[in-house]
């Protein structure tokens, strides 16, 4: 070719290059690469065939999933593991619906996820083809917001507005249905660097009056207790929360979703409020004068859905980014609608000390009389044991997912959180299975911390075929098994409540874990005593690679304390004559 | 109590699903639902009748305002508003009842729209209670057929109401 042509073919292709076309999916993956994603959690099918034909180019990393809703759970744990929102791909019909219990799964816990799901071309959406599921329609109560992609020159703008609903405000899981004609359609691509939405304007900054407000109830109060959820989490606002704690001198209690907002090793600190929470920390909430909620929404388990019977004697103020969680649960006194971490920093600035010196030695009293308790044995394994020696064996500073039941709420109470991000659960939907996929995103996002999934041999078996992603790619997520051979939670009701008519929750004819792990080429190990448990789990732990540690406790240990449904939080039972 | 929530929404597919869907999940109470064209290009105004007590109204307006499609959530108290609704009623009618059914709805300022040899259609617009009163005094007659559009209503004088919690 001579010089000048060459020079003039390039020319060309530089003007081609100007208004060069794309099609939907690439212009899909384009959008996440601008968002910053550094993995997509998915499955292929029929109608994402030309997502995952631009994806075989790798510019993306995409981990494959063995069910929908692992990948939805991991590229959940990834998001609460960081804070980024996470994002999985899955197809039409089956696939799409089978990430509708994970959407749920992060709705409930405010969890930020962009949710990818192709749909069948648009000249045949409403005909029952093949594959075809109604998704937006399915996912609108359980989605921040989703979308239904009409237009391929939308994709841009809806990807953008997608990642600034699910991350701003209260973060939320949103939805982006693409049908197939979609994907594969062309246009030019400008990828948008801010989009407004007219109809989302959080409020992030608190009401100058209301922060004086607290600030006069904090300086009267004589007994003031803050109880910490999620969003000091989310907000990443756990350093102003020791800041005011300390300052202001207020004990306080962390719900199951703010666990690791508060350090676990503080004195303030009183642990998890409500039907499995401390003596402590619940009777700080019937006995409190001041009662500040922060990021937390007064869940019918902390609350035991007896209003009447909660924090009857305090002035309650709540500081929350979602405007409707004022006032929803409970009648409140001082609302403070905003960014938890900007509201907290504000209410630091000239932060009067309460007047709490004897109610802090009335804390301690409770917390010294009436610890969590259970009575160890040699011989045979207590669950709570197994949890305490998890945390010793880390110091408190592994990620920790879990399943939902007994083994959970022993996790949060016997494992020591001491940073935010760290205790990895699913708190509003109690969803099982969701522990160990969670602990593979949270393992990808963070690949030097120790990653815990301490599961049930009930909710291994919901999302165990998992296991072949963490060993194909080597993932060293350590699965923490708290084998009771039973469905240990329901068990547990059905022995205090219905006359220990134990109805179908008996787990035998599970698989031998340890050869399950083998199957997919995991290393596995089983404990039955305290020895063999401390022996294989350091062999696990200092094993490269992921490992499942079968632990054989004893399977008819119950959590306590406990508080029945619909009694007060002054109706705990402590479980003594037991342990 | 009654409400009525008027609600300025994107002019969006799906969108009165979002809103109804909202209202079943949380457990409140439609009585009537209208929805049309508002006055600013691309937006629709719903009008929703509803009831509860404050708190519950005060849900309602939150959670409607969740909605990324919801631009504007005002809660009309019934005397401050303007409310109407439109009524067809398909009246059983012989040729010799028909001047006695025209002489029954003239003090509503109905009209007959539609006469056929045994039945008449009545038209007739106002409050939920003239609506009412009108078709106490025709079911004599025989109603064989009856269709309503729901309440819809604006704020009463030139200032547009507050807001709320938007």
């Amino acid at each position: 070719m001579a010089p000048q042509m060459e020079t003039m073919t390039s020319q060309l292709e530089e003007t081609k290059k100007a208004e060069k076309e794309y099609t939907g999916s690439e212009i899909l993956l384009r959008s996440l690469i601008e968002e910053g994603v550094e993995v997509i959690f998915g499955y292929p099918g029929g109608a994402v065939l030309p997502i995952y034909d631009s994806l075989y180019e790798g510019h993306v990393k995409h981990l494959l999933a063995r069910h929908e809703q692992g990948a939805i759970h991991a590229a959940d744990g990834y998001a609460r593991a960081t804070g980024k929102p996470g994002v999985v791909i899955a197809t039409s019909g089956p696939g799409a619906t089978n990430l509708v219990t994970g959407i749920a799964t992060a709705m409930m816990d405010s969890v930020p996820l962009v949710c990818i799901t192709g749909n069948v071309p648009q000249n045949l959406i409403g005909t029952d083809a093949f594959q075809e599921a109604d998704i937006t329609g399915i996912t609108m109560p359980i989605t921040k917001h989703n979308y239904l992609v009409r237009d391929v020159r939308d994709l841009p703008r809806i990807v953008k507005e997608a990642f600034t609903i699910a991350t701003q405000g209260r973060p939320g899981p949103v939805l982006i249905d693409i049908p197939k004609d979609v994907s594969n359609a062309k246009a030019t691509f400008h990828y948008p660097e801010s989009v407004y939405i007219r109809g989302f304007q959080p409020n992030t900054d608190p009401h100058p009056l209301q922060v004086q407000k607290l600030h006069e109830a904090i300086a009267k109060a004589q007994r003031p207790v803050i109880l910490a959820g999620g969003g000091v989490v989310s907000s990443g606002a756990a350093d102003e929360l020791v800041k005011l704690a300390e300052t202001a001198q207020i004990p306080v209690t962390t719900t199951l979703m703010g666990i690791g907002g508060f350090p676990g090793t503080h004195p303030l600190w009183m642990g998890m409020p409500g039907m499995h929470g401390t003596y402590a920390a619940n009777h700080a909430l019937l006995e409190c004068d001041l009662l500040i909620g922060i990021g937390a929404r007064f869940d019918d388990r902390v609350t035991m859905g007896r209003i009447d019977k909660f924090a009857t004697k305090a002035k309650i103020a709540h500081i929350d980014i979602d405007p409707a969680e004022i006032g929803k649960n409970v009648e409140t006194f001082i609302p403070l609608v905003g960014d938890v971490k900007k509201v907290l920093e504000a209410v630091n600035e000239n932060v009067p000390r309460s007047q709490s010196d004897d109610w802090i030695k009335q804390v301690d009293e409770w917390r010294r009389n009436f610890p969590l308790t259970y009575k160890p044995s040699a011989d045979t394994l207590k669950p709570q044991w197994v949890i305490q020696h998890l945390h010793d064996s880390t110091g408190g500073d592994a990620i920790v997912t879990t399943d939902v039941g007994q083994h959970q709420m022993w996790v949060a109470q016997y494992y020591r959180f001491v940073r935010a991000r760290s205790f990895l659960s699913s708190g509003g939907l109690g969803t099982m299975g969701f522990g160990f996929p969670a602990a593979i995103g949270a393992q990808l996002a963070y690949p030097d911390r120790t990653v815990i999934a301490v599961t049930g041999d009930g909710g291994f078996q919901m999302t165990a075929q998992e296991l072949a992603v963490v060993a194909l790619e080597n993932i060293p997520v350590k699965v923490a098994v708290i084998n009771n051979h039973c469905l240990g939670m329901v068990r547990q009701w059905q022995e205090v409540f219905y006359e220990e008519r134990y109805s179908e929750v008996d787990l035998s004819g599970s698989p031998d874990f340890v050869k399950l792990a083998e199957a997919y080429g995991v290393k596995g190990w089983r404990a039955k005593t305290q020895e063999e448990a401390v022996r294989v789990w350091e062999e696990a732990l200092r094993h490269p690679g992921p490992a499942v540690v079968d632990f054989w406790v004893t399977p008819d240990e119950n959590v306590y304390p406990m508080v029945a449904p619909g009694a007060g939080l002054d109706e705990m039972l402590m479980g003594d004559e037991e342990n | 109590m009654r409400h009525i929530v008027s609600v300025l929404v994107n002019n969006q597919p799906r969108v009165l699903a979002r809103v109804a869907s909202l209202f079943g999940q949380r457990n409140f109470n439609i009585e009537s639902i209208s929805v049309g064209e508002s006055e600013e290009p691309g937006l629709s105004r719903m009008v929703i009748v509803t009831n509860g007590d404050a708190r519950t109204m005060e849900q309602v307006t939150k959670q409607l305002n969740k909605l990324i499609d919801v631009i504007k959530v005002q809660d009309l108290s019934a005397d401050a508003a303007v409310e109407r609704e439109l009524l067809l009623v398909k009246v059983g009618a012989s040729p010799s009842s028909r001047g006695e059914i025209a002489g029954i709805i003239e003090p509503f300022r109905a009209s007959i729209v539609d006469v056929g040899t045994h039945s008449l259609i009545v038209q007739v617009t106002g409050e939920r209670s003239k609506l009412d009163a009108i078709i106490e005094l025709l079911r004599p007659y025989g109603i064989k057929e009856m269709a309503r559009t729901g309440v819809t209503a604006l704020a009463r004088g030139s200032k547009v109401k507050t807001p709320v919690h938007s």
